[in-house]
C-alpha cells in the first residue's frame, strides 16, 4: 500500500487551492486525485467571465481562473492523477481508487481533504410529472454539451429555476441562437446573483417568471412542450393559470447537492441542511484528520470564497500533519443557526485554534429581507452586528469574528448567528 | 453458445451452395414460428422454442427488448397466494416461482428471495390474511405464515406502528425485469432464434398453410404464430380476425429512491389487495434502491406512460401507511408502467378460436413476470398440440455467457481486467461506478444497446442519483463511436429522441 501524507480528493478549485496551501505550509507529500481528464473541475466549462474579482482583484473566465491554480500546482510540483475515481474512503484514512494505468489501488494517508464538489438536482428529485422524452437536461449538463462538446442541446428553451447556472445558460443559449422563452422560478425571488439576472436575462429580454413552476412535461420522443403554472403562497400550482409552452428543451437549475457519498461511507457526520460534512473553524470534519472544503462542504456562489475556504482547509491539514496545531476537541464552541438563518459553516469553533486573527462564519439567511442587522451573540452578549440593506438566501453572508472576542466564550457555550429585522418588513 | 448460431449459418450457407434455394434480399423467409412481442413473455417463449430444431423469429416494434410492461413493473417474483385457485395465473405463478432460482442462475440474472409481507393495519382485517393463506394453500404454497406485530417489527423495524399483523411468504422475491427479459432473449438468440427490432406487425393473412405477416420491415411467413404482443395483443388477434378478447391498459406509477434508502425495508411490503390489484408496495430492488408503487388507473391510451402529480402523491401517501419514514427527498426518479389487463380476468393463453396455429399468450398482467418461464413451457406445449413437431436439439445451451461488471470484480480480478483493457479502469458513471468497458460491452453484446436508455438498462449508467447528469455526455460519445454514427444521431430511446441538434457556432 502506498503511503502519502495528504490525499486531496478532487482537482477542482477547492482541491487545488487546498493542495497548494498545504504544500506552502510545509507538507511535502501531497497527491491530488481527479476523476476528469483535466484539473480545474467545473470551472473548465464556465467560459463566461465574473470570476476572481475578490480573490485576484480582476475579472477572469472560469478556465482562466482554473489555469492560475493549475499553474501553481505545476510550479510547486504537486503530483496529481487524472481520470482517477476514488471508490472508497475509510475513517482510518485509507483511500481506494481506480484508474486505467494502475487499476485498483489503495493509499494510506495521514490526512485527507475532501473536495469532490457537488452535483445538480434532477427532474426526479423534483418529481415533475409527465412523459420521459429527451430534451430535459440539468443546466450544467447542457453547459457541458455547449461549451465542452460544442453541440447545441436544443433550439427553443424553457429554464426552470433561477439558480446562477440556469441564468448563465439562458444567455449562452441565446447567444448561440436558441430561443429562450422564459425562466420560471418557484419562489418569489431568484436564488441567483443579482448581477446575473441583469446581465443574463434583462439584457437579452428573457422574461423571469417568479412564483411559477413547470407542472408537466409533454412529448413522446423529444420534448414538445411544458405546462407552466403560477403557484400560490404555499407554492402549490394554481390550476387556472396553467399554460402550455411549446419548447424542445427544458433546463433545470434547481439546486446543487454536495457529493458526499464517499464521506457518508467513511462515517463522516453530515449536516442535514447543507448536505455537507459538519466542519469546525479549521474545516475539519468530525473525523480527525479529514477536512472538507468548497462545494462538497456547502454550496458557494463565488469561487473566490471557495479558494479562501480551501486554503484554510489546506493550512489546517498541514498543521495536523506536522503536529503544529492539533486543538483539543473538547474545547469547543458550538455555532448555532439562530432566527432567520438556514445554516452556518463552521458549526464548531475549536478554542485552541484561535491563534489566528479571526474566524469567518459563512451563512445563508432563510428569507429575503430588507434593512436588517446580522448579528453574532453569545447569550445576551452581542459580539458583532452588521447592517444590511437587503439579504437574500441566494447570496452567502459572512461575519468575521475576532479571536479575542471568541476567547471570551467558554467551551460548551453557543455562538448564535441571527437576523434581526426592525419590524419594517420587506 | 454462439456455436449454435454459427452452425446454423453454416448450414444455411451449405444450402445456398447446393442450390436448394438462394436467399436474396427481399425474398420472403418461411419460419416455423414467429413470436410477436419481445417482452418477458415473448423472450421466454423464444428461449423455450430454441431448445428444438425450429426456425424461430421474434419481432417487436420497439428499438429494444422489454420496452412495454416488462420494463416498468414492480420487479417482484410473487409467491402465488393472490390468484384464484385453478386459474392460469395461479398455476403458472407457482410453477414460475419454482423455476426462477434455476433460471436466474442459467441466465445470470439478479434475483433475491427476500420474502414478502402483506401487512394489515386493523385487527378486524386479520381474517383476510388468513383467507389469503388458505388461498395460498389451495394453490400449493405450504410455507405461508400469519405473523404478529412483534415478529413483524423484528423483520421490518421501519414498518408502521399501526401494523398489527402480516402474511409472510418466504418464497417471494425481487428480480431485475429487463435483465431477465434481455438475458432470456439473448439466450434464445445464441441458441439460434432470430430477433428483429423496430419491426412492427401491420397485417396478418393465412393461406391455409402459412401465415403471411406484413411488417414495417417487409413480409415474413410462418407456419405458427405466437401472439405475445402485450398491451397490443388484442390488436394482433384482430389482425387475424379474432375478436375474442380485449386488453385494457391499467396504469401504475412508481417512485424510485436513492440507495441510501434501500435498506428501509428488507422484504416486499404489500398491503391487503383490492379489486384493482395488489396495491402499493414498498420493496428493495436487486440493485439496492427502494421502489414504491404502483397505484392503479384504467386508461385508454396504450402509449400513455406519463406520470401525474396526483398519481405520484397517491403512491407516496399509500406507501407511507406501510413505511411512514419514507422520505420524498430520497426520490431520484419516477415512472409509470401499463398493465396489460385481459378482458377475461385471467391470462389468455391458448390457440385462437379462429386458427389453432395462432397461439395467444395475452393478458399477461401480474404475476406475469414470475410466470414467464412457465408460460414459455406452456406455449411450446400448445404449439405441439397444434401440430408443431418439437424435436430436441442436442446442443441447446441453457447458460448465458456471464459478464461481470468491473465494480463487481474482486480487486485482483479488476486489476487483471484493467491490464487487459484499460477501459475497465475508466469510470464513466460515477454514481453507479460503471466503467467504459461495461458500456462498450453492453453495446457489443448479443442484443446490443443502441441508445442511451438501452445502455442504462444493461449497465445502470445513468440510473443513479445524478440520473445521467455527469455520464450522459460520455455515454453518447461511446455510443457514437461504437455504432459509427454522428453524435447528433444518438438517441435517448430511439426515434426522434436525440440529445444534440447541431454544432455550436
Amino acid at each position: 500500500m502506498k503511503k502519502v501524507d495528504l490525499v486531496v480528493i478532487g482537482g477542482g478549485p477547492a482541491g487545488m487551492a487546498a493542495a497548494v496551501k498545504a504544500k506552502e505550509k510545509g507538507v511535502q507529500d501531497v497527491l491530488i486525485l481527479e476523476r476528469e481528464n483535466n484539473l480545474g473541475g467545473i470551472l473548465n466549462q464556465c467560459i463566461h467571465n465574473g470570476f476572481g474579482l475578490h480573490y485576484f482583484g480582476e475579472e477572469l473566465t472560469g478556465p482562466e481562473y482554473a489555469a492560475r491554480f493549475i499553474d501553481k500546482v505545476h510550479r510547486m510540483n504537486i503530483p496529481y492523477l487524472l481520470e482517477t475515481m476514488v471508490l472508497n474512503i475509510d475513517s482510518d484514512k485509507t483511500v481506494t481508487a481506480v484508474n486505467s494505468a494502475e487499476g485498483v489501488f489503495t493509499i494510506k494517508a495521514k490526512s485527507i481533504i475532501l473536495a469532490m464538489g457537488c452535483r445538480e438536482r434532477t427532474r426526479g428529485a423534483l418529481n415533475i410529472p409527465g412523459t420521459r422524452p429527451s430534451g430535459i437536461y440539468t443546466a450544467g449538463t447542457a453547459q457541458k454539451y455547449v461549451n465542452i462538446c460544442g453541440y447545441m442541446p436544443g433550439k427553443s428553451v424553457v429554464i426552470l429555476g433561477s439558480g446562477d447556472i440556469g441564468l448563465i445558460m439562458a444567455r449562452r443559449l441565446a447567444l448561440e441562437g436558441a430561443q429562450v422563452k422564459m425562466v420560471c422560478e418557484l419562489l418569489p425571488y431568484s436564488s441567483g446573483l443579482t448581477r446575473n439576472i441583469v446581465q443574463c436575462l434583462d439584457d437579452y429580454s428573457i422574461p423571469l417568471r417568479l412564483n411559477h413552476t413547470v407542472i408537466a412535461v409533454h412529448g413522446k420522443e423529444r420534448l414538445e412542450g411544458v405546462t407552466v403554472a403560477e403557484v400560490d403562497q404555499d407554492r402549490k400550482p394554481i390550476p387556472e393559470t396553467a399554460e402550455f409552452v411549446p419548447c424542445d428543451t427544458l433546463l433545470l437549475s434547481v439546486g446543487l447537492i454536495p457529493e458526499n457519498e464517499l464521506s457518508r461511507d467513511a462515517g463522516i457526520e453530515l449536516d442535514p441542511v447543507t448536505s455537507g460534512p459538519v466542519v469546525d473553524n479549521r474545516m475539519e470534519t468530525l473525523v480527525e484528520g479529514i477536512f472538507a472544503c468548497g462545494n462538497v462542504a456547502h454550496v458557494h456562489d463565488l469561487v473566490d470564497n471557495v479558494s479562501n475556504e480551501s486554503e484554510l482547509a489546506g493550512e489546517s491539514a498541514a498543521e495536523y500533519i506536522l503536529g503544529t496545531n492539533v486543538p483539543d476537541r473538547e474545547e469547543a464552541i458550538t455555532v448555532k443557526a439562530g432566527n432567520g438563518i438556514r445554516y452556518t459553516v463552521p458549526r464548531i469553533i475549536r478554542k485552541q485554534s484561535l491563534s489566528r486573527n479571526s474566524v469567518k462564519i459563512f451563512f445563508r439567511v432563510a428569507d429575503v429581507n430588507r434593512n436588517v442587522k446580522l448579528a453574532a451573540r453569545c447569550g445576551n452578549n452581542i459580539l458583532l452586528e452588521r447592517k444590511k440593506v437587503k439579504v437574500t438566501p441566494g447570496e452567502m453572508e459572512t461575519l468575521e469574528l475576532k479571536a479575542e472576542d471568541l476567547q471570551e466564550i467558554k467551551a460548551g457555550e453557543e455562538l448564535v448567528i441571527e437576523v434581526k429585522t426592525n419590524g419594517e418588513g420587506q | 453458445m454462439r456455436r449454435v448460431g454459427v452452425a446454423l449459418k453454416q448450414k444455411l450457407y451449405a444450402f445456398v451452395l447446393c442450390g436448394f434455394f438462394i436467399l436474396r434480399e427481399g425474398d420472403v423467409v418461411l419460419y416455423d414460428v414467429v413470436v410477436a412481442g419481445a417482452g418477458v413473455t415473448g423472450a421466454f417463449i423464444a428461449r423455450e422454442l430454441s431448445k428444438y430444431r425450429l426456425s424461430v423469429l421474434v419481432i417487436d416494434k420497439e428499438s429494444d427488448v422489454a420496452m412495454g410492461t416488462s420494463k416498468a413493473n414492480s420487479a417482484i417474483v410473487h409467491a402465488g397466494y393472490d390468484a384464484v385457485p385453478g386459474t392460469l395465473k395461479a398455476v403458472l405463478n407457482i410453477r414460475g416461482n419454482k423455476m426462477m432460482k434455476r433460471i436466474s442462475e442459467e441466465l445470470d440474472v439478479s434475483f433475491k428471495m427476500t420474502g414478502s409481507l402483506v401487512v394489515c393495519f386493523s385487527k378486524d382485517d386479520i381474517f383476510e390474511l388468513e383467507e389469503l393463506k388458505i388461498r395460498g394453500l389451495k394453490n400449493g404454497i405450504d410455507d405461508l405464515e400469519v405473523i404478529g406485530a412483534e415478529r413483524l417489527r423484528e423483520m421490518e423495524p421501519n414498518i408502521s406502528p399501526n401494523a398489527v399483523a402480516a402474511l409472510y411468504a418466504p418464497s417471494a422475491g425481487i428480480i431485475c425485469p429487463y435483465e431477465l427479459t434481455l438475458h432470456a432473449m439473448e439466450n434464445a438468440v445464441e441458441n439460434g432464434a432470430e430477433l428483429k427490432l423496430e419491426c412492427e406487425l401491420t397485417g396478418i393473412s393465412y393461406d391455409g398453410d402459412a401465415f403471411r405477416l406484413e411488417t414495417t420491415k417487409g413480409i415474413v411467413e410462418c407456419r405458427y404464430l405466437v401472439n405475445a404482443a402485450g398491451l397490443y395483443s388484442d390488436t394482433v388477434a384482430e389482425m387475424a380476425g379474432d375478436r375474442s378478447f380485449r386488453i385494457n391498459p391499467r396504469k401504475g406509477e412508481y417512485v424510485l429512491l436513492d440507495k441510501v434508502y434501500g435498506s428501509l425495508v428488507n422484504s416486499v411490503i404489500f398491503q391487503l389487495p383490492t379489486d384493482k390489484g395488489k396495491g402499493v408496495l414498498v420493496a428493495p430492488t436487486v440493485d439496492g434502491n427502494l421502489l414504491a408503487g404502483p397505484n392503479a388507473e384504467d386508461i385508454h391510451d396504450k402509449s400513455d406512460t406519463s406520470t401525474t402529480s396526483r398519481g405520484l402523491l397517491e403512491v407516496i401517501n399509500v406507501a407511507r401507511l406501510s413505511v411512514p419514514s419514507l422520505d420524498t427527498r430520497g426520490i431520484i426518479t419516477s415512472f409509470a408502467g401499463l398493465r396489460a389487463a385481459g378482458s377475461t380476468g385471467d391470462f389468455i393463453i391458448g390457440p385462437s378460436p379462429v386458427n389453432k396455429k395462432l397461439i395467444h399468450a395475452a393478458g399477461i398482467e401480474s404475476p406475469g413476470l414470475t410466470a414467464a418461464p412457465a408460460i414459455g413451457e406452456m406455449v411450446a406445449d400448445l404449439l405441439k398440440k397444434s401440430g408443431l413437431k418439437l424435436e430436441e436439439k442436442s446442443d441447446f445451451c441453457p447458460f448465458i455467457e456471464k459478464y461481470i461488471p468491473s465494480r463487481k470484480m474482486s480487486e485482483s480480478q479488476w486489476n487483471e481486467a484493467v491490464k487487459k483493457d484499460p477501459a475497465h479502469g475508466r469510470i464513466v458513471c460515477r454514481c453507479e461506478k460503471i466503467t467504459e468497458a461495461d458500456i462498450v460491452s453492453s453495446i457489443r453484446r448479443t442484443i446490443g444497446a443502441r441508445n442511451v436508455d438501452a445502455v442504462k438498462r444493461r449497465t445502470r449508467a445513468g440510473m443513479g442519483r445524478c440520473q445521467g447528469g455527469f455520464c450522459s455526455p460520455r455515454v453518447i460519445e461511446i455510443l457514437s463511436k461504437e455504432l459509427g454514427i454522428p453524435l447528433e444521431e444518438v438517441t435517448k430511446a430511439g426515434g426522434k429522441s436525440v440529445f444534440l441538434l447541431k454544432k455550436t457556432k
